[in-house]
């Protein structure tokens, strides 16, 4: 038996080495499933709690041409965290589970939507800087070593390039329109602009999940690689949009060819994971309730398809 | 109560493609489960057809049997073009 699990693990080791997919019958390390299970389920409430920020905004879309946009890419975000649930639930994991693990508060989800959405400008922000960061964080799982994981980021970035731009637009018109909408967009892009950089996690001394992580090419960059991406990337773009990226210390590097840029306050980032974010117990209670109040809804449409079948095998 | 089933999803791109399995979802029946896979898996006119089919209802082959299960196929070089060997001056066959 000992044998046989270690020729088990050499042949799990030759499979991620080659760049093979390891599908959800196949055996893998208990390790491997466990942390699987923690970031895609992650991932997915991530995608869920995400969509309270800009629901927000829905009704008080400023034309119906914002509001439809607005519309599909909220249930954009629901069909995301759809994928990333039904790719855990291969782990050996129940959809119910995955839920109570989220209501109970005992698993994460990224703690960017802890905070609120306070003008519409906010939508322009999210979409621009929180899915632009989004996006850096997620091209390079469309290729992880976990088959389902892979495939369901596949369609995951396929769908968000039209997150992003939807954004920015919604910040250009504000950039071009009144002084006032100006200053709400550069309003918003002070308050978004740290916690989209802190998005991408602790830095590399800090992260205690890399090494292993890059091994199972569940990252295939570190941390701080992907904020400096992020970071290159959006200094352009706020150029274009004539907007100050609040950060005194940020400067090209000419011999880096890249941006120098100050520190976070990491402080801040860890009280709201830990829940004292302003907005935690909102979300909390919103997926709560919907979950609570829906129970109704879910037993119904289960009686009566019971009762349906039972009328058919009668 | 019981959970909702779980239901895997096969959706065909378009007409002349197979129906390819494209994830899975959770619906109280099979009415449900067409619906949701449409607003889930063809937001964007990725598909003209759609199955689900009851998880519960797939057999699948074990992958740690794989040696064995595949093995037949295996040493059957012959059922494969490049078996046989053929004059260079034979171009296409
Ligand atoms: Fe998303
Ligand atoms: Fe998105």
């Amino acid at each position: 038996m000992e044998a046989n699990i270690a020729e088990l693990e050499a042949e799990f080791e030759r499979k991620i080495a080659n760049d093979e997919k390891i599908e959800p019958k196949d055996w893998m390390p208990e390790k491997y499933r466990k942390t699987h299970i923690r970031q895609i389920s992650q991932h997915a409430h991530s995608e869920i709690v995400g969509m309270l920020p800009e629901g927000n905004w829905i009704t008080r879309a400023p034309s119906l041409r914002r509001k439809v946009a607005l519309l599909a890419k909220v249930q954009d975000e629901a069909g995301h965290g759809l994928y990333l649930y039904s790719a855990c639930e291969t782990l050996g994991i129940s959809r119910e589970e995955l839920y109570d693990q989220l209501h109970s508060g005992e698993a994460k989800y990224s703690s960017i939507f802890n905070y609120p959405t306070v003008t519409w400008a906010d939508m322009g922000a999210i979409g621009w800087l929180v899915d632009g960061a989004a996006i850096i964080n997620q091209v390079p799982l469309t290729a992880t070593s976990y088959g389902p994981y892979a495939r369901a980021m596949v369609r995951v970035c396929k769908e968000e390039s039209f997150h992003q731009r939807q954004g920015f637009e919604i910040m250009l018109t504000l950039c071009n329109g009144t002084p006032e909408q100006k200053a709400m967009a550069q309003d918003a892009l002070n308050r978004w602009w740290w916690p989209s950089m802190m998005m991408l996690g602790p830095t590399d001394a800090e992260s205690v999940h890399t090494e292993q992580s890059m091994k199972w090419k569940l990252k295939r960059k570190t941390n701080d690689e992907l904020r400096q991406q992020f970071v290159d990337q959006t200094v352009p773009q706020a150029d274009l949009l004539g907007l100050t990226i609040p950060d005194p210390d940020l400067k090209w590097n000419e011999d880096r060819k890249s941006y120098d840029y100050g520190d976070m306050d990491w402080e801040e980032f860890w009280q709201v994971v830990k829940g004292h974010g302003p907005c935690n117990k909102v979300r909390m209670d919103a997926r709560r309730n919907a979950w609570d109040k829906g129970k109704w809804v879910r037993d119904a449409a289960m009686a009566y398809a019971e009762k349906q079948d039972k009328l058919e095998t009668a | 109560m019981k959970n909702w089933p779980l239901w895997e999803v096969f959706v065909r791109s378009k007409n002349g493609l197979e129906h390819r399995h494209c994830g899975s979802l959770h619906a109280s029946d099979a009415t449900m489960a067409l619906e949701n896979a449409r607003d889930v898996y063809t937001r964007r006119m990725e598909g003209v057809s759609i199955w689900v089919v009851p998880s519960s209802a797939i057999t699948a082959s074990n992958p740690d049997n794989n040696g064995e299960f595949f093995e037949p196929a295996k040493d059957k070089a012959y059922r494969h073009p490049t078996f046989y060997e053929l004059p260079e001056e034979l171009k296409h066959m």
